[in-house]
């Protein structure tokens, strides 16, 4: 790892100025992922604003109708939450499955979605519950948040603060775990939300996590993974690479979308 | 160079390190608690694990700087004296391991099991949370022995080990 200025940010307000001020700064979250890219010097930021000092930025909590989680939380503690588990299952569910419990204790939300590898979790969470995402600038939806792969609409000076997630009817997040990396090979999270059915695809697509549109309609018209029977997505625009081609990812997100229906209930 | 201040297996440390030090290499270079081992320095094989205030993290994915003020809790900080932990105690009863190289970090990872999930716990459960773990000697048979029983043997012992954390 080549070396870098090291700055504890105290508040959101010092880590946007700094971030703004160097213009190879990197934030750093639960560095689970940026501290490994480093490591390999895919990386080489020549300032580190690190987040965890800043107060109130992992809260978890019920807003009427929305549950509100602060970007610093980390996954086992969303994993293990009980508002989170009460007021969408499928989210405790799915922080729970992200890498192993050391890798849960210091990895967070924010960092995940700002960082948007294509075979991450949680953007198929956001895509999937029509989330918000909140920054030091302004609130971002989900539809507009994810831009390719590991690249988000966030200006090259703004914080992520917190993610609002409507809560749902109901969800599920079905994963098909790579058996060497363990990250989705192919995940899907689907939700049946008061106006429309979400079907969110992560780990399949060329550029990122993706919804599926014509799965959505015939689960809108019955939500059921009968309602799913015979329906497919094409391979092309999908990833293909010595893990799976696009033809088995393809046929993946079938399977798995019927799971996720299933298991929603 | 910037400096760190925290505690380590009770015992209050002061080092300057360079911002890129990671904690595995403040512990194992600056303090020689070298029973915190570096197996792959991926976040993978989890021979690093360590406690930083009292949960398990991967010591080759933190900055030392980081650690600034906290709590760290290493291998070196389990047994009492001559005492072996409970959960040592159990490795050894139960072949739970071979080479050793991963052992360390295998027993960090199931003491801080055993604070999250009790002392009951079954294989299914300890296999699960042996994901970020890896042995490449003994086939984990009996390390999943050896972590039930460790978890069993933690129930009646009053663990002054803990007051670390």
């Amino acid at each position: 790892m080549y070396n870098f200025t090291y700055h504890r940010a105290s508040g959101l307000r010092q880590a946007a100025n700094l971030l703004a001020k160097f213009e190879d700064a990197k934030l750093l979250a639960g560095g689970q992922t940026l501290l490994p890219t480093m490591k390999q010097r895919l990386a080489s930021p020549s300032d580190i604003i690190d987040l965890n000092k800043i107060d109130g930025m992992a809260g978890i909590e019920l807003k009427g109708r929305n549950l509100v989680i602060g970007a610093m939380a980390r996954h086992a503690d969303v994993a293990a939450s009980p508002v989170v588990q009460q007021a969408i299952p499928a989210l405790a569910a799915l922080a729970h499955m992200i890498g192993d419990p050391a890798v849960r204790h210091r990895g967070t939300l924010g960092g995940s979605i700002a960082n948007n590898d294509p075979n991450a979790d949680y953007p198929a969470a956001c895509l999937g519950l029509a989330a918000t995402i909140i920054t030091t600038k302004r609130k971002i939806v989900a539809d507009e948040f994810f831009k390719g792969l590991f690249e988000t609409a966030l200006a090259s000076d703004e914080i992520i603060t917190k993610v609002s997630f409507p809560v749902p009817k109901k969800a599920a997040y079905q994963k098909f775990r790579n058996p060497a990396s363990r990250f989705a090979l192919v995940g899907v999270f689907v939700a049946k939300r008061p106006s429309e059915v979400r079907v969110a695809v992560t780990g399949a697509g060329a550029s990122g996590v993706f919804r599926v549109g014509e799965f959505e309609a015939a689960l809108k018209r019955r939500f059921s993974p009968k309602s799913l029977e015979g329906l497919t997505i094409p391979a092309d625009g999908l990833a293909g690479d010595i893990h799976g081609s696009a033809e088995y990812r393809a046929h993946l997100v079938g399977v798995l979308a019927r799971r996720a229906v299933a298991a929603a209930g | 160079m910037p400096a760190v201040s925290l505690t380590v297996n009770g015992k209050p440390v002061k080092a300057t390190v360079e911002a890129r030090t990671l904690l595995v290499q403040l512990l194992r270079e600056q303090l020689r608690l070298t029973g915190t081992h570096v197996g792959c320095d991926t976040s993978q094989c989890g021979c690093c694990v360590v406690h930083v205030d009292g949960k398990a993290v991967k010591s080759c994915t933190m900055l030392a700087l980081q650690a600034d003020g906290a709590n760290v809790l290493t291998i070196e900080g389990l047994a009492t004296g001559d005492k072996l932990h409970p959960m040592q105690e159990a490795f050894r009863e139960n072949h739970g391991l071979q080479c050793g190289f991963c052992t360390p970090g295998m027993i960090m990872t199931a003491v801080d099991m055993v604070h999250r999930l009790g002392h009951e716990l079954d294989e299914r459960t300890i296999r699960e949370e042996l994901e970020g773990n890896i042995c490449r000697c003994t086939g984990y048979h009996n390390i999943v022995k050896s972590i039930a029983a460790g978890a069993r043997a933690m129930k009646g012992d009053a663990a002054p080990h803990q007051a670390a954390e």
